[in-house]
């Protein structure tokens, strides 16, 4: 198999956070490592724990089969595997593959010898899954407020869950957390737009340099970030949007319990003109 | 310049911040746990430990007077102008006007509805309306006893809890109009306190709480059918219905998914029992609403009218006050029974009895047990 121009780099042994030179190899293109060894093994057993949840439940219906949390009698106690168990085992699962994932990101970074922008970033995702699953429902007192495993299923969570706060698009850290997904997709379309259009130059002309770009958007807009800098731009929206959707979510309930609109009374209250 | 700026712009942020934290309703854990629906489903009611007890601690039910004597004189033979607990014993009406001084003027005292100079004059228009509203409370207390009130049943105290005016009725809002410099705005974006402060249409009482003939497809907006078949309902029917089950919530301190499965709004079968129950309750409040508190507009003076001239009307608001179940769900009607079937068909002083509910007849009065 040819090796790519930075395999050479990236294949050396070291830079492990866990057992050493234990899994430190490859199998073909891709590095084991411990963290890898981990994560399969939660992959595979969540997954296989899923399928038994939708071989005990009612369908095989793709889109209707559900892994439903406990009760909210249960608490934060665990709860019998068909009455919500199944649940809270395979939530442990995700998480310790989605963090096996990140770490093992983390070792090939040290292999690189680069930044950990990257499992940093994944990160973000897997902090804002593990406020929806866990630290909410814990401080609601019962994992049954975490969503259900289902494709339909966890959209009706959703509805409802925004439904006991009335309408949620009057939660602040909401209206953030969607400007900040909005926000990523337009950078990301006008960086791309930008790129497409420097490397595909008119027939007999040039592809165009970083120079043309900045000069293109100081004409427009009168600033170009520049090069290096959109892409510190990407991740900073791309995260701020993960981060304020798990405080959406940590709020509504914990620390607001009234519908969201009431929550702008304190802005009608101001006594500038209350 | 640009520091007073800076220090301008920063003293605004901080005071915006500390309003912002300092000024809403924020809470915090521990919870009250609710679940309506199935697990993962999302459908739970969402309150806090504190938030409950407080909520149940200003929902407490008054303690009921001493019963009174059944024998001795009835009150018709011995007071004049008794029209509809005239028979009841002098004792046991007696306990009656202290109860509903309790309830309803307790600062005010018996003066609030009875002339000082001849206790049988219905010249205070507050007796006239108290007649009504005592053949109100019966009516509720027997027609809507089966789908809607049940064994805890309604006294005075249920809306008025010591309020001559109960504090959440209605009057129907001016219709929007075009002012000054803003143009027309569609009833909508005022963030009234009506309907949560959303943006939502505030002008919404009127068709819904209001009239009986009112058609039950009113609030269904969503298709029932996978295509459309016919021209379906504009977006603002939508938002009304938004802002007619807003009011619901906030009369009754819960969110949606207390009645809804909201993954299908509409449907019955995915519904929890309390949306029947609140169905027979917006049922009755039109029935309130067009036989006894409408017909009393001419009795009320002017000042007790809205800005368009109605009568001051009900919602579930009135009696719920925030909780889900008036006064925690205590059974208030047991120790008065006087007040729980109908003892006059007598019409006062205007409006007539009807009906409640088409195909059903007014019990029959009979003498209290």
């Amino acid at each position: 198999m040819a090796m790519l121009s930075y395999e050479r780099k990236y294949r050396v042994r070291g830079g492990t956070l866990l057992g050493g030179d234990l899994f430190d190899f490859w199998v073909g293109p891709y590095f084991v490592g411990f963290f890898g060894v981990t994560g399969i093994f939660f992959t595979v057993l969540g997954t296989a724990l899923v399928i038994y949840g939708a071989a005990i439940g009612p369908t095989w219906n793709i889109w209707q089969i559900n892994i439903a949390p406990p009760d909210i009698s249960y608490g934060l106690k665990l709860a019998p595997l068909k009455e919500g168990g199944l649940w809270q085992i395979i939530t442990m699962c995700a998480l310790g593959s989605f963090v096996s994932w990140a770490l093992r990101e983390v070792e090939i970074c040290r292999k690189l010898g680069i930044g950990y922008h990257v499992p940093i970033a994944f990160g973000m995702a897997i902090f804002a899954y593990f406020t929806l699953e866990v630290i909410r429902p814990f401080l609601m007192g019962a994992w049954g407020y975490g969503f259900p495993y289902g494709i339909l299923s966890h959209l009706d969570w959703v509805s409802n869950t925004g439904y006991q706060y009335l309408h949620f698009h009057y939660n602040p850290a909401h209206m953030l957390a969607v400007t900040f997904f909005f926000t990523t997709t337009l950078a990301l379309a006008m960086h791309g737009g930008l790129i497409l259009s420097a490397t595909n130059p008119k027939k007999g002309e040039t592809v165009k340099t970083p120079e043309h770009e900045d000069t293109f958007f100081r004409d427009t807009i009168g600033y170009s970030i520049g090069t290096l800098g959109v892409h510190r731009l990407g991740w900073y929206l791309a995260l701020a949007a993960g981060f304020w959707s798990a405080v959406c979510i940590v709020i509504s309930g914990p620390f607001w319990t009234q519908g969201w609109p009431e929550w702008w009374g304190w802005w009608l209250n101001l006594p500038v003109w209350r | 310049m640009k520091i007073v700026l800076s220090v301008a712009g920063a003293a605004l942020a901080l005071f915006l911040t500390i309003a912002m934290f300092g000024g809403a309703g924020w809470t915090h854990p521990p919870m009250a746990n609710k679940q309506t629906g199935f697990r993962g489903t999302g459908m739970d009611l969402i309150r806090t430990r504190a938030g409950n007890e407080e909520l149940a601690a200003a929902n407490r039910a008054p303690a009921p007077a001493d019963p009174a004597d059944a024998s001795g004189d009835k009150a018709s033979a011995v007071y004049e102008n008794v029209q509809v607990l005239g028979d009841l014993s002098a004792e046991q009406f007696n306990r009656v006007m202290v109860s509903i001084t309790e309830w309803v003027a307790p600062q005010q005292g018996c003066t609030y509805c009875h002339s000082t100079e001849n206790m049988a004059s219905d010249e205070l228009y507050q007796k006239r309306v108290a007649r009504r509203m005592f053949q109100m409370t019966q009516h509720i207390n027997s027609s809507w006893k089966e789908n809607h009130v049940h064994e805890a049943g309604v006294t005075c105290y249920t809306c008025h809890r010591g309020n001559p005016v109960p504090a959440n009725v209605w009057f129907d809002t001016p219709p929007p109009s075009a002012g000054k410099f803003i143009p027309r705005n569609n009833g909508q974006n005022l963030a009234s306190a009506n309907v949560g402060l959303t943006s939502l249409p505030y002008g919404i009482f009127d068709d819904y709480y209001s009239r009986k003939d009112t058609p039950q497809s009113y609030v269904r907006v969503n298709a029932t059918t996978a295509l459309p078949e016919a021209k379906s309902k504009p977006i603002q029917d939508a938002e009304r219905t938004f802002a007619i089950m807003i009011t619901m919530s906030q009369a009754l301190g819960v969110n949606c998914t207390f009645c809804h499965n909201t993954r299908s709004v509409a449907q019955w079968d995915t519904s929890t029992p309390n949306r029947v129950h609140a169905w027979y309750g917006v049922q009755m409040v039109r029935d309130l609403n067009q036989d006894y508190m409408r017909p009393l507009t001419t009795t009320f003076p002017e000042a007790r009218l809205g800005p368009t001239g109605d009568v001051a009307k009900i919602s579930c608001a009135t009696c719920h006050n925030g909780a889900n179940k008036p006064l925690n769900g205590a059974k208030v009607i047991e120790p008065y029974p006087e007040l729980a079937h109908p003892t006059t068909q007598v019409s006062l002083p205007v409006g007539e009895a009807k009906d409640p509910i088409p195909g059903t007849t007014t019990p029959t009065p009979k003498p209290p047990m």
